[in-house]
């Protein structure tokens, strides 16, 4: 299905694509206004402390220099040193990034499930009762903005139903799994520890299903209007004239089809829900990216920020990856165009 | 109007496998109500083909869609009877129906580009509709595949199960086709414009197979076309198709030799004939004007307006049918005014 070819050149355009972003994330450091050395040493330190800074953060080398030996620290995953907690920006990214991983991919999977099989119900019964209510959830999805679902979900799932807790990635008393991905659920699974997993699953409904609502409306959307378009092919008019049950006509026949243009509306929706991950953390005190970051930004501490845009810009990548390898597996003609 | 027994011996003789009678049916579309076959008549026996012949938006395909029950979208109401094997198709539920389609009544249709699955091998779709009505292993409806494969004349039916429908040709796509409909050995099979898309060479190939389908395996066949050279070359007996009515139908020799409805003979009128370049040309007969829309209400015949033997009668009243004695019928003024022997039907 994967030819060596395709995969060949695959990582080829990885790798320039990941240079290129390294690129321009060091240019977006040194083109912000601000001296990173005068945050460091503070505003009444003298000509000489600042002197003295900039040439310990390197900052007096030429811009090249500077670029070689960020790209080459980044190979062996040195991403500098945080100006503004004197840590490294690895180490904190190993800290707070899985939870937000953990938190989008949770959103990306319940937006695409649930995407598909509202949109297909929706194409089926197109015009009757399923169909006005998947408009209406969809409509309530895209134009609510996710600050004020997200605290009119914590004011009825926390305090007047208190099914879910409000804030935090486990119970109060529980010690989270030893660390392989940084994500509670696959690493509770890893330990066994089930426990940990239920706590980690029932703190993440809340946020992940928030986060995911204005992705999932999106999704059903397109579902919908493509399988419509799917539906009145003459190949589903054969399957029918064979005899093929209705179900299967749909879900195998028709969703197939149907999914090309799917899977490049879900792969473009992580990066929506990568920002719209922040938005969420802030409301459900979630231990994620989006406090350290916004923090780096205000305090202008670049290492951070291009720590956080490099591993952001590598997920990104990843799942663009995928969705090419999905468009492989579901369109047998592109999969020739490799040979 | 029945199309005449053109078997008078062996199958044709038995029970017949299809058998519409006064088969009305009117879509609703958008509050509207579009009545689109009005009295079809039609049987057909084991081993014979009939060919149903009419020009676009005469109602053909509808016919054939209405005994699959795989009429176009909306609400719609079916009058009449359709009788498959003794069993009345019209009461079934979709369920009861998905159990015919396929296995007992299978289609092929006009565009073989467009009538697979694009994202599915052949294979795949063709062992599909095995599993589904069969209950065979993947082992042995893999052997099923090949063996219908090699039925329908293609050559390396490994290669063909694995190849996806936009490596085929036409031809060889319309051949995947019939394989798929005749893979659980159908007793009626629909066959709508198979040939259409096709290269005339690639036509005679599939006209042979359906021919085959028919004389071998003891199918019926209803074989739709607009061509009556197709329909010549494989049809026992035609019906004729006008605006949603069987408007003459017979043997296929009588019906194409002696047309008595004029809108069968303006139809053979107006095949092309073969002339060189250069010899002298031979007028090409088109028939004025179009097949009426199907919402338009008419008091007389529905070809009246097009028609250049239209008397009085023809425009203020329906004609009524005459079936004859050997079952060739036709529905018109004119051979109720002449015609002595004629028995008046309906």
């Amino acid at each position: 299905m994967f030819s060596f070819h395709y995969i060949r050149n695959q990582i080829i355009h990885l790798l320039l694509v990941l240079i290129g972003v390294s690129i321009i994330t060091f240019a977006l450091s040194h083109v912000i206004p601000g001296d990173p050395a005068r945050m460091m040493v503070g505003d009444k330190a003298s000509a000489a402390t600042l002197a003295r800074a900039r040439v310990e953060l390197g900052l007096d080398r030429p811009l090249t220099e500077q670029y070689y030996k960020y790209v080459t620290g980044l190979m062996h995953g040195d991403m500098g040193i945080s100006i503004r907690s004197q840590q490294p920006v690895s180490s904190e990214l190993k800290k707070f990034f899985p939870a937000t991983l953990e938190l989008t991919l949770s959103a990306m999977i319940l937006a695409v499930i649930f995407g598909i099989i509202l949109g297909v119900v929706a194409a089926v019964h197109r015009n009757k009762w399923p169909d006005h209510l998947c408009r209406i959830v969809s409509l309530i999805g895209v134009s609510t903005p996710l600050f004020w679902s997200g605290v009119v979900a914590l004011i009825i799932f926390y305090k007047w139903i208190p099914i879910f807790p409000a804030s935090g990635r486990l119970d109060t008393f529980m010690t989270p799994p030893p660390q392989v991905t940084g994500m509670y659920i696959l690493d509770g699974l890893f330990a066994g520890q089930m426990d940990v997993v239920l706590s980690a699953i029932h703190h993440l409904i809340l946020p992940a299903v928030c986060l995911a609502y204005v992705q999932l409306a999106i999704i059903a959307r397109q579902v919908r209007s493509s399988m419509i378009d799917v539906l009145e092919e003459d190949y589903i008019r054969t399957a029918r004239s064979c005899g093929i049950p209705t179900r299967r006509i749909l879900y195998h026949y028709a969703l197939k089809n149907a999914l090309l243009p799917t899977v490049t509306i879900a792969g473009l929706t992580l990066a929506d829900l990568l920002s719209g991950a922040i938005i969420t953390e802030t409301i459900f005190a979630w231990p994620g990216m989006g406090k350290y970051v916004v923090e780096a930004i205000t305090f202008l501490d670049f290492p951070a920020i291009m720590g956080f845009t490099m591993i952001v810009s590598c997920v990104y990548v990843f799942i663009n990856f995928i969705v090419d390898m999905l468009y492989r597996f579901l369109d047998p003609q592109i999969r020739e165009v490799d040979k | 109007m029945t199309s005449t027994d053109s078997k008078t011996t062996g199958a044709a003789a038995a029970a017949p496998i299809l058998q519409i009678k006064d088969l009305n049916v009117t879509l609703r579309k958008e509050q509207e109500l579009i009545p689109i076959l009005h009295h079809v008549n039609l049987t057909v026996h084991a081993g014979e083909i009939v060919g149903l012949v009419g020009e676009s938006g005469s109602g053909k395909s509808m016919t054939a869609s209405a005994v699959t029950q795989l009429l176009p979208g909306g609400s719609k109401s079916l009058q009449g009877s359709i009788n498959f094997c003794g069993e009345e198709l019209t009461t079934k539920s979709e369920k009861e129906m998905a159990h015919y389609r396929g296995k007992e009544i299978a289609m092929i249709f006009q565009e073989p580009m467009t009538c697979l699955n694009p994202v599915f091998t052949v294979g795949q779709q063709l062992e599909d509709v095995i599993c589904t009505h069969q209950h065979l292993q993947g082992g042995e409806a893999h052997a099923r595949a090949i063996a219908m494969l090699e039925n329908v004349h293609i050559k390396e039916p490994e290669k063909m199960l694995k190849a996806y429908p936009y490596e085929l040709s036409g031809g060889m796509r319309q051949r995947a086709m019939i394989a798929i409909a005749l893979s659980c050995s159908p007793k009626l099979l629909i066959a709508d414009e198979p040939t259409t898309a096709l290269d005339v060479t690639i036509q005679a190939q599939i006209l042979g197979l359906v021919k085959e389908a028919a004389d071998k395996a003891g199918a019926g066949v209803i074989f739709i076309s607009h061509d009556l050279g197709v329909i010549a070359q494989v049809c026992d007996s035609i019906a004729v198709m006008y605006s949603g009515e069987i408007v003459e139908a017979g043997t296929a020799v009588e019906v194409l030799t002696t047309p008595r409805h004029p809108y069968t003979k303006a139809l053979l009128a107006a095949i092309p004939g073969f002339t060189p370049k250069g010899a002298e040309r031979l007028e090409l007969c088109a028939i004025p004007g179009m097949v009426p829309d199907p919402r338009e209400h008419m008091d007389g015949c529905r070809f009246a307006p097009r028609c250049s033997v239209c008397g009085e009668n023809c425009t203020a009243k329906h004609p009524p049918l005459h079936v004859a004695g050997d079952g060739r019928s036709v529905c018109c003024w004119k051979e109720a005014e002449a015609g002595d022997t004629a028995i008046t039907a309906s």
